[in-house]
């Protein structure tokens, strides 16, 4: 057992600015949710959503730092190392979805909406970005059959407002069993609390620095509960219980820092 | 026991630990100032165990010491694991571990994927010696010595340990290694070197606590590759009073500890072991 399957890259797209997709030769069999630990040689290696699952599949990032530069750098050709998928993904449960995405959020919602719609399930998507370039995948989504709620901070497309404000308006003209939410935290705080008013069973996506991604090195750390292996897909009763949700994470070190 | 490096970075995990049924928690590794550790890639999960070089991430003793309070919570004895680049600076960090409420220090002399930390100083036993003595003269806590296998005579460390005071020897630490990629021609980790855990260690463990037992008259804790009863029945007929476990939690999760213990117990009650005290080092009887 190799410790990373090494894949070349086949290609990669622009979703947004900062934002790209890299198609992989290979197959990758996930849930919707789960995550790989993407190995960029010589750089740098960081937890991805699969944003595409099965074969020639697919990862998406945002370009943050040195690593997600170096890899928006790469040709069709290079190699890169991959190992997962790991964590707990989306669980498609109920007749009714409303699925929620916030910004690059969109990388693992995409895949679940697809998923949802394909096993019979009817699916909502709120979507929201702070801008209208920075939508991502929305027609992918309509192309499955969801239907499409988009906002945007500025107003630049759709409603103007967070994707919890276009989501609760979503949630109240419907009859909706199950919600699946990603994006940033303050988003999922706001759609838990959507969830816990209205009593609906919510799975949430949760995002840490990620050392080991199997469980054991302790830097995803969330009141003592593990994104990797625990998650990165939580339970409403779960979310609820976190005291450091929307608060604080870990930083390279383990040293607990307020939440950006 | 939990051993170092694994699910105790924050207080709440060690907590989780404590209650899923080790008998006591070691603290991840902690220095006076903060470290990042190594760039990812810093694990490479390899066959019958892990290779890591973490480079000992942790956020400085005085920023931990409200996670050693949580797990405190557990109601089990927390052991502070220490590290330093000098002798002087280990015993800064146990003095602050023991203030901040550990019931021992285990001293890291062992860790071989950070540069100027570990290895470097627990690989001669006139450093060992002083390392302990000066920790000793300053806390009066138990100090534990955790010991390199990446060394021609650990048992020698382990007497150097014990003539500066150590109150008990903890072994081994990981052993080092490297794997490479074949395909990018170059070594997985960052690092390039890291340290071997796991199935894959057991018996040079075991033999370690042998030798070991025979050349010290303190406590010795085992570890490395324990993942069942039996292997830890290895590690307490070779001499040891205590185990630890890490790496097996990858495979096993927390329930590890409850099923270790439950095996122990089985095994006891088959064999007429009254306590555990009754099967350490009794693989040593058939010496001649």
């Amino acid at each position: 057992m190799p410790t990373h399957r090494i894949l070349a890259i086949t290609g990669q797209t622009d979703e947004a600015p900062d934002c790209r997709t890299v198609r992989l030769d290979g197959a990758m069999d996930a849930q919707p949710g789960q995550f790989v630990m993407v190995w960029v040689p010589g750089r740098d290696e960081f937890p991805m959503s699969v944003s595409y699952i099965g074969d020639n599949f697919g990862v998406t990032y945002r370009i943050v730092g040195n690593g997600t530069r170096s890899l928006s750098a790469m040709n069709p050709g290079d190699k890169i190392g991959i190992r997962g998928p790991y964590g707990r993904g989306f669980e498609i449960t109920g007749r009714r979805m409303l699925a929620i995405a916030g910004g690059t959020g969109m990388a693992s919602i995409a895949p679940l909406v697809e998923k949802a719609v394909e096993s019979g399930v009817e699916v909502d998507l709120a979507l929201g970005a702070k801008t209208a370039p920075e939508l991502i995948m929305r027609g992918r989504c309509e192309e499955a059959g969801a239907k499409v709620h988009v906002s945007t901070d500025d107003g630049s497309a759709g409603m103007k407002g967070l994707a919890t404000d276009i989501a609760a308006k979503v949630l109240d003209g419907g009859d909706f069993d199950s919600v699946c939410a990603c994006g940033p935290e303050r988003m999922t705080t706001g759609v838990l609390d959507l969830a816990q008013k209205r009593g609906l069973p919510l799975q949430a996506s949760l995002e840490r620095y990620m050392k080991c991604g199997i469980g054991v090195c302790d830097s995803c750390a969330i009141d003592g509960k593990h994104v990797c292996v625990d998650g990165p897909v939580f339970s409403r009763e779960v979310l609820a219980s976190l005291t450091d949700l929307g608060r604080t994470r870990l930083s390279i070190s383990g040293r607990r820092v307020p939440l950006d | 026991m939990l051993a170092s490096g694994i699910l105790n970075e924050t207080g709440k995990s060690m907590l989780e630990v404590a209650r899923a049924g080790a008998g006591a928690i070691v603290t991840k590794s902690l220095g006076i100032a903060e470290r990042s550790g190594h760039p990812n890639p810093c694990i490479a999960e390899i066959e019958c165990g892990l290779l890591n070089a973490m480079g000992l991430p942790n956020p400085g003793v005085k920023a931990y010491a409200d996670d050693i309070k949580e797990a405190k919570a557990g109601g089990v004895p927390v052991f502070g694991s220490a590290i330093g680049g000098s002798p002087e600076e280990i015993a800064e960090v146990a003095v602050a571990l023991s203030a901040a409420g550990v019931d021992a220090v285990e001293l890291n002399l062992s860790c071989p994927h950070a540069k100027g930390y570990g290895v470097e100083i627990g690989s001669s036993p006139e450093k060992v010696r002083e390392v302990c003595g000066g920790v000793k003269s300053m806390i009066d806590i138990p100090v534990f010595a955790k010991l390199t296998p990446n060394t021609s005579s650990i048992a020698s460390l382990a007497s150097a340990a014990e003539e500066g005071g150590a109150d008990g020897i903890v072994a081994i630490n990981t052993l080092k290694g490297m794997t490479i990629c074949p395909e990018l021609k170059m070594p997985v980790l960052s690092n390039r070197i890291g340290g071997l855990s796991g199935p894959a260690i057991r018996s040079v463990g075991v033999r370690c606590v042998f030798e070991i037992f025979e050349a010290v008259n303190i406590p010795v804790i085992g570890v490395g590759g324990i993942s069942t009863a039996r292997d830890a029945l290895e590690y307490i007929m070779a001499g040891a009073q205590a185990v630890q476990i890490g790496t097996a939690i990858r495979s096993q999760g927390t329930a590890v500890f409850a099923d270790v213990c439950v095996g122990l117990s089985d095994f006891m009650s088959e064999n007429g072991y009254k306590s555990v005290s009754d099967m350490v080092g009794v693989a040593h009887v058939a010496d001649t």
